[in-house]
């Protein structure tokens, strides 16, 4: 047991305590101990189900604990188009979420009702409830879902509320270029292959922190 | 083969079909309002006709003509792989008389489909058991396919945020710069986010290989 004390007493506190703010203790408490409310109207839940799968696995962030009682959650994913029809039970669950909750919207029609620009539709649930973190998409690959799930750990941690939104961290367009080019210049496709694994490691997987 | 449907019904109702075509092996007949269920009785109970499947209903607005509306019937048959497309125009410029025969006396099947014609396009149809609206909320007004709907028109059911109630802009942005979001831990960023340059530029793979 002396072992473990000593492993988490700060250098130079030999006293046997550490000191730290109340608010950003409780911010790293809490942005490891996300409870969600999954809210899924539409076909991004196959997003929010390969996130939860093994593969990328959201539990590695603490958020994996799913609750399906708004009064036992912390964070609200709104997944998928909601419709005007849907939009009170929306407000009611939100409203029925205890302090402090935080709101993913999931995907490009909870952001933005995305194409559905009509009769049916909410424009975005931001209409309706407060939204932390915006994931654009659709889908929303679960890399991006998995920023947005860093990025709102990094909000609570520093009690910050502001709405913020996901972006790609490179043009995807330039990267479909750069391999269309590739492609053409070479004769053999399958020479290309480790120049290609590389450029996506390197674009893609390599750069998550 | 495929003209036996049209020429029992023509022999049966005589002045009564008011169009009939064929494209394809697709049998379509238009038939006055009047005859809508005698036609749909006939075409269910004859022996040799047997359509024991109500494949669709639906409404086309077509505001130029007079009556405007018309209403869509396909069927089948299961026993003689026969389909046919029955059709028949109801209602004046403000859908007055925009009125059918309910057909669910002869295939229950069809008793959501009428409601949804009359959700979507405000046919009434006389003696459905429950005619009321499927798709959107009781508190909509007007019906959403008429051409007459406006396209913008939406009607919540709860009272959007305010931007002062928000405190951000609700509003659909500007796609985003290269310098918004991702405010933390990314490459080449720095971590309170004060001069974001462009995070960890891409290097291309053809030109520093």
């Amino acid at each position: 047991m002396g072992d473990v004390n000593r492993s988490l007493v700060l250098e130079g506190s030999e006293q046997g305590y550490a000191t730290t703010r109340l608010d950003a203790l409780l911010g790293w408490a809490r942005k490891y101990s996300l409870f969600s409310y999954p809210f899924i109207t539409a076909c991004c839940g196959m997003e929010f189900m390969a996130l939860t799968s093994p593969r990328f696995d959201v539990s590695r962030f603490g958020a994996e604990v799913p609750r399906f009682s708004p009064r036992q959650s912390d964070l609200l994913w709104v997944v998928g188009t909601v419709s005007q029809r849907q939009g009170p039970v929306l407000k009611r669950i939100y409203e029925q979420m205890m302090a402090p909750k935080w709101v993913f919207a999931f995907g490009t029609c909870a952001a933005s009702g995305g194409f559905y620009d009509n009769y049916t539709t909410v424009p975005g649930i931001d209409k309706i409830i407060p939204v932390d973190v915006y994931i654009p998409g659709c889908p929303p690959r679960p890399e991006a879902v998995l920023d947005g799930l860093m990025l709102l750990q990094d909000k609570i941690q520093r009690n910050e509320r502001r709405p913020s939104v996901v972006k790609p961290r490179f043009d995807p367009a330039e990267s479909v270029h750069d391999m269309v080019r590739l492609r053409r210049s070479a004769a053999d496709p399958r020479a290309l292959l480790p120049a290609m694994r590389e450029h996506t490691k390197r674009n893609v997987g390599g750069s998550a922190s | 083969m495929s003209q036996i449907v049209l020429d029992k019904l023509r022999e049966r109702f005589g002045t009564a079909i008011l169009e009939t075509h064929t494209n394809y092996g697709d049998d379509t007949a238009v038939v006055d309002r009047g005859v809508w269920k005698a036609v749909a009785t006939f075409l269910r109970e004859d022996p040799a006709l047997d359509f024991d499947m109500p494949v669709d209903l639906c409404g086309v607005d077509y505001p130029n003509r007079m009556p405007r509306m018309e209403v869509v019937l396909h069927l089948y048959s299961v026993s003689k792989g026969q389909r046919v497309r029955i059709k028949t125009r109801v209602g004046d410029d403000d859908m007055d008389g925009a009125e059918l025969d309910s057909l669910v006396g002869v295939w229950p099947g069809l008793n959501w489909l009428e409601r949804e014609v009359f959700d979507m396009s405000g046919v009434r149809f006389r003696g459905h058991p429950d005619l009321r609206r499927i798709l959107m909320y009781p508190e909509f007004e007007g019906h959403p396919l008429q051409r007459t709907y406006p396209a913008q028109k939406t009607q919540p059911l709860v009272e959007y945020r305010t931007e002062d109630e928000a405190g951000v802009p609700l509003n659909k942005l500007e796609p985003f710069g290269a310098d918004e979001g991702m405010p933390f831990g990314r490459k080449g960023l720095p971590r309170d986010g004060t001069s974001p340059a462009v995070p960890g530029r891409r290097r291309s793979l053809t030109e520093d290989n």
